[in-house]
């Protein structure tokens, strides 16, 4: 695999070196942010010109991989890295990596449930009974309670989750073991985990479909794919009790409630935040750069490019439905910029 | 059209003896190349085994054969077990031929033998075309057509009629083994048409005619001589077919639920070896989890081989039955 990854890139290299002489930044990862990040890097290049960032949405994984093997230039991933990960790295290296954060995501409740129309409410523990198999109708106390009002039917909950390995399962999954112990001891968090019920559906349109198709099912999706495909989505119930809608402002609320207590390596989860407007399902994601680069040209044009992203390409972000970095973690950013060598 | 003759050789050449000899200089350099194309099929199927054998050391030592009968596949608490993937393969695998053998072979039989040349032909077109699909089209059809049709009427119909079966037991959820079975099934009948009706086709015609001067009608003349004659060329088309249907990944993970689970009940959701390699692998976190999805490659690579293997050794044992005659 590695050796085929190679060619390719050499190819993709003696490419380039043919037709152009602009500095080639390889990156690889997330495809959640690739809609933001393929803007940035398109509007980057026509500001200069001689850079140009070619950036592949292979899945955080794939990105976290390809950076460790060196095979691309810098990674991307929904998830921090573990402490395994970033060990393997430095053992690789010599040297450790970083993470910056760039923009931040939501994960929404979706469903189908024949004659509810309304939005309907979800606390945490519902959420988590009804992935764990144990909340099994829909006319259950613990959905109902939360739904006065709503006509909810006796039918069996059809749980749909998503199949291919996901940075959005992995901030599902995250919340789930955060909000239910018994979700942290059973299942955990990750982007395949072992689901105790449900059907899986290919990608977020996969899942969609899946809920479109059978009646009185529910799953999640990112609020980017809900929002662009006119999704309905129901809200959830915060760490302060009360029951938000994800939107671009409560998930920045959910990021500001974070931004007062960021580690200095910015790997953090930020889901079921403090903060009484704060959306619970919610998260960063992040740049993962190396500490040193042995181009120099390299190094200087991916820092240029990070200051340009916290400052004039933030702004890019509301309009492709992601929420913007609050200003402390900016300003924290710009600070951990020097570490790149 | 001579299916009995072995592969023919090129006309004879009449020339001088120093244009032969240059033309036997061209003989070298053709077989050279030729075999040098033949031994590189040889050489990328080796280092594919290389390759997956490497790529799964990980897995395989921590495993071992467990792999094989684990039902577990749990990347968090890094537990991987093939049996799940392995079941949902060969059993999507096994209702699709036999859905598709009777269906194609008789299409193939129609077309071959009783319909008017012009109305063949025209099918026969739409049934290359229909080979040429791209199996996301296919998936999508699984998705919107076959997946809510199964939902609302099959899978009930089937629990009222057929349901003190096991096969035929729990919720209708509309995806699952039968529909990834049936999803399959009609991605490979043209294989099995096209390749069949050829075979059939290309039949000597003294057979059919022989046939007929003993006094066998239309019908006895196919059933009883053509269509024993094709039998090899026709279980090569049902064995291709066979391959297909065993590695197709994109249809078969849009329509089969992708849940691990082992169930006698075809209306259970399951997954397939490929389809939980395409899902997982971008994302796999942990070289472990990357090497149980290499490790299931190799599985499906033993799988085909094997199965491949049990097909050769079924044409050889008809042949054998049918007095060597049919060689296509």
């Amino acid at each position: 695999m590695k050796r085929i990854a190679g060619i390719f890139l050499a190819a993709l290299v003696v490419a380039s070196m043919a037709s152009a002489q602009a500095l080639l930044i390889n990156g690889a990862g997330a495809t959640f942010p690739n809609p933001i990040y393929s803007k940035w890097f398109d509007e980057y290049h026509k500001k200069n010109g001689n850079i140009e960032i070619n950036y592949q949405s292979v899945g955080s994984g794939a990105g976290i991989k390809q950076v460790t093997d060196g095979t691309v230039d810098f990674g991307a991933s929904d998830g921090p890295m573990s402490d395994e990960q970033l060990k393997a790295f430095q053992e690789k290296h010599g040297f450790g990596i970083l993470h910056f954060p760039t923009v931040l995501g939501a994960v929404v409740p979706t469903y189908n449930i024949p004659g509810v129309t309304a939005a309907l409410n979800f606390t945490p523990d519902a959420l988590a009974g009804i992935f764990l198999g144990k909340i099994t109708k829909w006319n259950d106390p613990a959905i109902a309670g939360a739904n006065k009002g709503v006509n909810l039917p006796a039918a069996d909950i059809v749980v749909v989750h998503r199949s291919d390995g996901s940075g959005t399962t992995y901030v599902w999954t995250d919340y789930l073991s955060k909000v239910s112990d018994e979700w942290k001891t059973k299942v955990g968090k990750g982007a395949s985990p072992n689901w105790p019920v449900g059907l899986g559906g290919k990608g977020s349109e996969g899942v969609t479909g899946q809920i479109k198709n059978a009646p009185n099912s529910i799953g999640y999706v990112e609020l980017i794919y809900a929002v662009s495909n006119n999704i309905p989505y129901g809200t959830v119930k915060n760490s302060s009790g009360s029951f938000i809608k994800a939107d671009l402002a409560s998930v920045s609320e959910a990021a500001a409630a974070a931004a007062k207590t960021m580690p200095d390596d910015f790997r953090v989860s930020i889901t079921n935040p403090a903060g009484a407007k704060a959306y619970p399902i919610a998260t960063f994601t992040w740049l993962l750069i190396p500490e040193k680069f042995s181009d120099a040209a390299k190094r200087d044009s991916i820092k240029g490019f990070l200051n340009w992203m916290l400052a004039d390409g933030q702004n890019y972000a509301e309009q492709l439905s992601y929420a913007k970095l609050p200003k402390e973690v900016v300003a924290k950013e710009k600070i951990a910029l020097a570490k790149i060598q | 059209m001579a299916a009995t003759t072995t592969v023919p050789s090129a006309g004879p050449i009449a020339g001088s003896r120093s244009f032969l000899s240059r033309l036997r200089e061209g003989d070298e350099i053709a077989r050279l190349i030729t075999f040098l194309f033949a031994i590189s099929v040889v050489l990328v199927t080796l280092l594919l085994i290389f390759e997956l054998w490497q790529g799964s050391a990980l897995a395989r030592h921590k495993f071992g054969l467990q792999f094989f009968l684990t039902r577990v596949w749990d990347p968090i608490a890094e537990q991987f077990g093939a049996l799940p993937f392995i079941y949902g393969t060969f059993i999507t695998a096994t209702v699709s031929l036999v859905i598709a053998v009777p269906l194609g072979i008789g299409a193939a039989i129609f077309l071959a033998e009783l319909a008017p040349v012009r109305l063949s032909d025209t099918l026969e077109f739409f049934i290359d075309l229909l080979a040429a699909v791209p199996s996301v089209i296919y998936g999508l059809l699984g998705v919107f057509i076959v997946v809510p049709l199964m939902r609302v009427y099959v899978q009930p119909g089937l629990k009222n009629t057929l349901g003190f079966l096991p096969l035929f037991t729990g919720p209708a959820y509309g995806v699952g083994f039968l529909t990834a079975g049936i999803v399959l099934a009609i991605m490979v009948i043209p294989y099995i048409i096209s390749v069949s009706r050829e075979v059939l086709m290309s039949v000597p015609r003294d057979q059919r005619e022989a046939a007929l001067s003993l006094g066998s009608t239309r019908w006895e003349s196919t059933w009883k001589v053509v269509v024993p004659f094709a039998r090899t060329g026709i279980m090569g088309s049902i064995f291709l077919a066979l391959a297909r249907a065993l590695g197709e990944t994109m249809a078969v993970t849009m329509v089969i639920g992708n849940t691990p689970t082992i169930s006698a009940s075809l209306l259970s959701p399951g997954y397939s070896i490929a389809a939980v390699i395409a899902n997982e692998f971008t994302e796999a976190t942990g070289n472990l989890h990357t090497e149980a999805l290499i490790e299931l490659g190799l599985v499906l690579f033993l799988l085909t081989f094997l199965l491949n293997g049990v097909a050769r050794l079924l044409i050889v044992i008809t042949a054998q039955r049918g007095g060597g005659t049919a060689h296509a």
